[in-house]
């Protein structure tokens, strides 16, 4: 029995393996495939060249991880004080009513698929833009305020779970002192949760910056360096997406190298907020 | 070895880590009859209770040192069929346990798990059981339904039945009344009284007159040590060790 | 006293810029639906369903998307469910924590993390190139396993630990093994968490495009086996938007999704009502 017993528990082992595993291989053949060209054009050409003409050889990706940046930045700018608001209104101020159509609302803005998000940046935002603030409508601002409701679910469950972890001392003894509920919240508990509400805005980050489908719909595409909200714009993720279709040979490596970069960003907020909600759970 | 014993327990500590739960145990215990083991809390007992069945194995970091004879077999050897050892002596635990799942899968739950009885035969098996644990009358109409919709005291009575089920020789009790009211309590004494002729029963009684009604042996515990042990009358009435007699006057506990 | 009416003053504004947030993230969500289906929903006849797509998608239906998406998302539970619930039981039943576990834990982290279009760049060249799958099912399906897996192991994870210690005991105590004690007492108690992770996962899978589309293809015809390419509905949806090639088609079949994806989230929530409900 014994033996039995220590074959099924290798087996389990194994098993459990495996999403290390995945995460490995995924780390050697995006490398194996992109590598090779940033070594052949140089990390620097490739990271700080502002031209990506692939017919002509040039891998310039500063203007796609510039508009990454200013799509993200622009998606937390409203997503943060709204997942907040969120968040405080679960957590805190709820009436019954209304929270019956909240939850269910966040936990359906995330699993609406990303192209529909797209398409409706699409159909109601791009137009929207272009008729009241002029540029083509397709442009990191129709970007960032698609993004900033597609990171909400991340921000505000996350957020909602490191203020619902509190020692309910914490509220008590704040009100017992005189404070208002509002300066509870805010003083009080925001605070003490805030590696938590940190975590979920950093892995919200990792969500805007990671966006594929939905970005290529709506942010337009040119590759230039980012002057403008109105402006059109192709992040890291849509270089990919775009032109992965049709790439082959050095074409093909530097997207592959692109993904690299974008690996290298994501594993470092991953790890950042992974070791915040750890702080948090001590 | 002391001659006709059941169980003997041999110079036997065990260690939760660094803290060391039982103290150096020596203990022979004789068939056919109920052997209480009572004490304050965080006495030891419980401790005691599972590690006869090795269910202290599943707790990570213990430790133990000595033996443990069941019919002059040590069960820590590591030759021992764990599962073959835990359907020898079983245990009821101080808070109900039922199962997820019907009062008849309950009952079944361990004669499945070694043969492949066919459906009739896993009718008598549970129905005996149910009889020898005086639960048959009360849920015979609803053996298909969920066993966590019984009282407590039936709840409890199902988990002595799940045990007899299994045929052991030992049965192991830990407290088993706790959180029953008079009446069901009466009525697992009174099963237990029944099972005595057939099994060797170790009881950790929930009071000294509970260990002083049923049990025809008993053994004071504390803080990790066998005070003392011989017949209950003894132990009850004329104690020899100081403590022992501190503890049933009611001077502490 | 001025002091005093100021506190208040700033928290009936606080409280009233909270209310604003709450319920514009609910318009908006009621607004992203609305406006999908109230163009979508008059598509939807039968036969868009039971039709094949024509002329590239202008005309027919979504029949074969549909099955395209059917097979996709099998083949993804189909692997990523048993990987992802025997980590969370080899994680909750065989090991306590550890090195390992933490380890174990931080890769499943890490993975929930990447970009579907990593997950999409890593399936090209594993399963289409180095495999030889080619745009297939199967490396469609095999690269959302690996999407999904992280989903899986942490609901799975989750209801293995909300199940009482002493189930485990009594089993032990009756003489089961660990393995008739995974099987007969951990497993089944776990199940409705366990399903409400894979209703989740099943979710993600039919909305994934960006890694589907590297991985699967778009082929518009009807799959033969597993290593054909197909297109799934979310693909099927925009490739209709984003080339033009006929809104109303678009709309239909976005609305569809829509309609897919709230189904199966339904489902979901009220398995997990159902479940906590149970255990309270
Ligand atoms: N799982 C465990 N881990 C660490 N220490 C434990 C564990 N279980 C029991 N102990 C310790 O071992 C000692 C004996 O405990 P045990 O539960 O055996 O006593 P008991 O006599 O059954 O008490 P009670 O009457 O409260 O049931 C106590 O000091 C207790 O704190
Ligand atoms: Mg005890």
């Amino acid at each position: 029995m014994p033996v039995k017993e220590k074959i099924i528990e290798k087996i389990f082992f194994l098993i459990a393996l495996s999403s290390i595993t995945i995460l490995a291989l995924i780390t050697f053949f995006i490398f194996e495939e992109g590598l090779p060209l940033i070594l052949k054009i140089g990390p620097k050409a490739f990271l700080l060249g502002e031209r990506w003409i692939p017919s002509k050889g040039s891998f310039g990706i500063f203007p796609m991880i510039a508009s990454s940046f200013w799509v993200t930045f622009g998606a937390l700018l409203l997503g943060i004080p709204l997942g907040l608001a969120c968040t405080i209104f679960l957590a805190e101020l709820i009436p019954p009513s209304i929270g019956i159509l909240l939850r269910p609302a966040i936990q359906l803005l995330a699993a609406i698929p990303s192209v529909i998000y797209g398409f409706w940046g699409l159909i109601v935002l791009v137009p929207l833009i272009q008729n009241y603030l002029g540029g083509p409508g397709l442009s990191i601002l129709a970007g960032s305020l698609v993004l900033s409701f597609m990171i909400l679910p991340t921000i505000i469950t996350i957020s909602e779970d490191s203020l619902k972890s509190l020692p309910p001392s914490y509220k008590a003894g704040a009100l017992a002192l005189g404070a208002t509920h509002w300066q509870t919240i805010w003083r009080v508990l925001i605070p003490a949760a805030r590696s938590g509400i940190v975590a979920s805005i950093i892995l919200g980050m990792g969500r805007a910056i990671g966006e594929t489908m939905a970005m290529i719909m709506i942010l337009g595409n040119a590759v230039k360096m980012p002057t403008s909200f109105l402006d059109s714009a192709r992040t890291l993720t849509t270089n990919i997406g775009i032109e992965m279709g049709y790439a082959s040979g050095d074409h093909r490596q530097a997207l592959f190298a692109t993904g690299i970069v974008l690996f290298f960003i994501i594993m470092g907020l991953n790890t950042l907020a992974i070791f915040l909600s750890r702080r948090s759970v001590h | 070895m002391s001659q006709g014993s059941k169980i003997v327990i041999k110079d036997f500590n065990f260690y939760y880590g660094a803290v060391q739960a039982l103290r150096n145990i020596n203990l022979p215990i004789q068939p056919n009859q109920i052997f209480t083991i009572f004490g304050p809390a965080r006495s030891g007992k419980t401790t005691l209770l599972k590690s006869l069945n090795r269910l202290t194995d599943l707790i990570f970091g213990t430790n133990h040192t000595g033996s443990i004879f069941l019919d002059g077999t040590d069960i820590y050897d590591s030759k021992v069929d764990l599962t073959h050892l835990r359907r020898r002596i079983g245990i009821v635990f101080d808070l109900p346990t039922p199962l997820p799942m019907s009062i008849f899968d309950n009952i079944a739950y361990g004669p499945k798990l070694s043969r492949t009885n066919r459906r009739n035969r896993l009718n008598e098996i549970v129905e005996k059981a149910l009889r020898s644990a005086a639960l048959w009358e009360e849920v015979k109409d609803r053996l298909h339904g969920s066993a966590l919709r019984l009282s407590g005291g039936q709840q409890q009575r199902l988990c002595i039945a799940r045990i007899l089920a299994l045929e052991p020789e030992v049965l192991l009790l830990d407290e088993p009344c706790s959180g029953l009211d008079p009446i069901s309590t009466t009525s697992i004494e009174e099963t237990l009284f029944q099972l005595k002729k057939d099994y060797t029963i170790i009881l950790a009684p929930h009071n000294i007159q509970q260990a002083s009604r049923v049990a025809d042996r008993a053994g004071f515990f504390l803080n990790g040590e066998l005070v003392e042990e011989g017949p209950v009358y003894q132990i009850f009435t004329k104690p020899r060790d100081k403590r022992t007699e501190d503890y049933v006057t009611g001077k502490f506990g | 006293m001025i002091i005093n009416r100021s506190r208040y003053m700033t928290q009936s504004i606080a409280k009233f810029l909270i209310w604003m947030g709450a319920l514009s993230t609910i318009a908006v969500m009621i607004l992203i639906l609305f406006q999908i289906l109230k163009e979508g929903l008059p598509v939807l006849h039968l036969r868009f369903f039971l039709d094949s797509p024509k002329n590239m998608g202008r005309e027919g239906g979504i029949f074969s998307t549909l099955i395209g998406t059917m097979a996709l998302t099998g083949v993804a539970i189909f692997f990523g469910a048993p990987l992802g619930v025997g980590t969370a039981v080899f994680l909750r039943e065989f090991t306590r924590e550890s090195k390992i576990s933490r380890v174990i834990r931080f890769g499943t982290d890490c993975l929930a993390g990447v970009p579907s279009i990593i997950f999409g760049l890593f399936g090209f060249v594993f399963f289409v190139i180095q495999l030889n799958m080619g745009w297939s099912i199967l490396s469609g399906g095999l690269t959302l396993a690996a999407m999904i897996l992280p989903t899986v192991i942490s609901t799975s994870e989750e209801s293995i630990r909300a199940i009482p210690p002493s189930y485990r005991e009594v089993s032990y105590s009756l003489g089961g093994t660990k393995w008739q004690t995974i099987t007969r007492v951990v497993l089944p108690s776990a199940l409705p968490g366990i399903f409400t992770g894979i209703l989740l996962s099943i979710g993600r899978s039919i909305g994934e495009t960006a890694a589907v589309i590297l991985t699967a293809g778009s082929s518009l015809v009807m799959p033969t086996s597993l290593f054909s390419p197909i297109r799934t509905m979310s693909v099927h949806f925009y490739i209709l938007a984003r080339e033009g090639i006929s809104m109303e088609m678009a709309y239909g079949t976005g609305a569809a999704l829509i309609l897919l994806v709230l189904m199966i989230n339904m489902m979901a929530q009220w398995l997990i009502n159902r479940y906590i409900r149970h255990r309270t």
